[in-house]
């Protein structure tokens, strides 16, 4: 630990847009203007509410479909995991692995971090802090890579577009998917890191 | 006094440093938590906009030409961002593909026209009109800033489809590999620094 003291305790808060110090008990920072928060506002709340709403919506993302495929007559609806079991057979076990990671991992570890985290913090747990806050800064960091998958079956969907030889459609796999990934961010955002190093006689 | 130029607030932990002058390239780090505290960038403002100017001209490229290439039996077919996001917005898509819109397009427009404001009047050591306003902007749109994403997303789509067709990267792939260093460099740094370098003068009076 460390003998750094915070800023609640010495009556400051941090802006968050442009990084002023600034005494605490002013709505706005004196420099740019943005609303001041000691803690960000309901923090746990909106946190939890936005990451069960992405739990709830990344069921139908796995189970739906997310692109449909024609190519010479013989059309197939494919989810996401299929597409990556597609890559898997083709000898592409690079490629297999790289969507793996971006649709099932980082979204799945989102969701075991942010509650852990959630769950820790409201029990303003003393229990390994500064591993929690790496963790933190690793799902912000990670989370938007997500958003691959929605790239890929954009592309294919604009260029496979030939008529009776094959043509490509998404379908509402990809709608829920994308909203997961929007979701999980905001969720991310909502939580209040500084809540990690809450202990319980702190406001 | 309402501010403290000389602390520094830990974003993540709340823990309170004394600011110190850094070396290029440096980065302060929080003692309690390990999250960056601020940096120091190698660049200067003129270069700083040298690589904005580059990244607007980079970016129509990459927006304009096709980034894949495809043909099979005699046919073919090119398509580039915004049409690979507009095939996704048929239908149900709608919602996923304005994601995609604001993610892929938007945002780095965004990213790279008010960073460019903001420097061209820099350089003359003042605020810009709507200084605060567009760093506000800078700051809040940040995490939503996706072109490295839609490269590698390039990248699987080139390996999806050769597999069964002929697959060639068009000019938009080159573009967007040389955008995604730009952004990088320009919008993904901390230009908090600039709300020290330039000083509170008639600018801001004139934006509020």
């Amino acid at each position: 630990m460390t003998a750094a003291p915070r800023a609640t305790e010495l009556g400051l808060v941090g802006c968050h847009t442009c990084g002023l110090t600034c005494a605490i008990g002013q709505t706005r920072c004196p420099r740019c203007a943005s609303h001041l928060h000691p803690r960000k506002p309901d923090s746990l709340a909106r946190s939890w509410a936005l990451l069960i709403a992405a739990l709830v919506l990344y069921v139908p993302s796995n189970m739906l479909p997310v692109m449909y495929t024609s190519m010479l007559g013989r059309g197939e609806a494919s989810t996401i995991l299929h597409g990556v079991v597609e890559f898997w057979k083709a000898g592409s076990w690079d490629i297999a692995l790289l969507i793996f990671i971006a649709s099932v991992a980082v979204p799945s570890t989102k969701f075991l971090v942010l509650g852990m985290l959630l769950v820790s913090a409201r029990r303003k747990s003393p229990w390994a802090r500064p591993q929690r806050a790496r963790l933190y800064r690793l799902v912000e960091l990670i989370g938007y890579w997500s958003m691959l998958d929605v790239v890929v079956v954009a592309l294919v969907c604009a260029l496979v577009q030939f008529h009776l030889l094959g043509t490509a459609e998404p379908r509402a796999g990809i709608v829920f998917f994308g909203l997961v990934v929007v979701l999980t961010m905001f969720a991310a955002m909502s939580f209040d890191p500084r809540l990690i190093w809450d202990a319980d006689d702190d406001a | 006094m309402t501010s403290h130029p000389a602390l520094v607030v830990c974003e993540y932990c709340d823990s309170v440093w004394r600011r110190s002058a850094l070396a290029d390239d440096e980065i302060a780090r929080c003692g309690c938590c390990g999250a960056v505290l601020y940096r120091a960038s190698r660049l200067d403002l003129d270069q700083l906009l040298a690589l904005t100017l580059a990244a607007a001209i980079v970016f129509a490229i990459a927006n304009v030409s096709p980034v894949i290439r495809i043909a099979v039996s005699g046919l073919h077919n090119e398509a580039n961002l915004l049409q690979s996001v507009a095939a996704l917005s048929h239908g149900s898509g709608f919602i996923v593909g304005l994601v995609a819109a604001a993610t892929l397009f938007v945002v780095p427009l965004l990213q790279i026209v008010l960073l460019g404001w903001v420097l061209l009047f820099a350089r003359a050591h003042r605020r810009a009109p709507g200084f605060a306003f567009a760093m506000r902007w800078l700051q809040r749109i940040r995490p939503w800033s996706m072109t490295e994403v839609f490269l590698l997303g390039v990248l699987v789509a080139i390996v999806k489809l050769s597999a069964m067709l002929s697959v060639i990267a068009g000019p938009g792939t080159y573009a967007t590999v040389v955008l995604t260093g730009l952004i990088t460099l320009i919008a993904k740094r901390d230009i908090r620094t600039l709300w020290d370098k330039l000083p509170a003068g008639e600018a801001v009076e004139f934006a509020e």
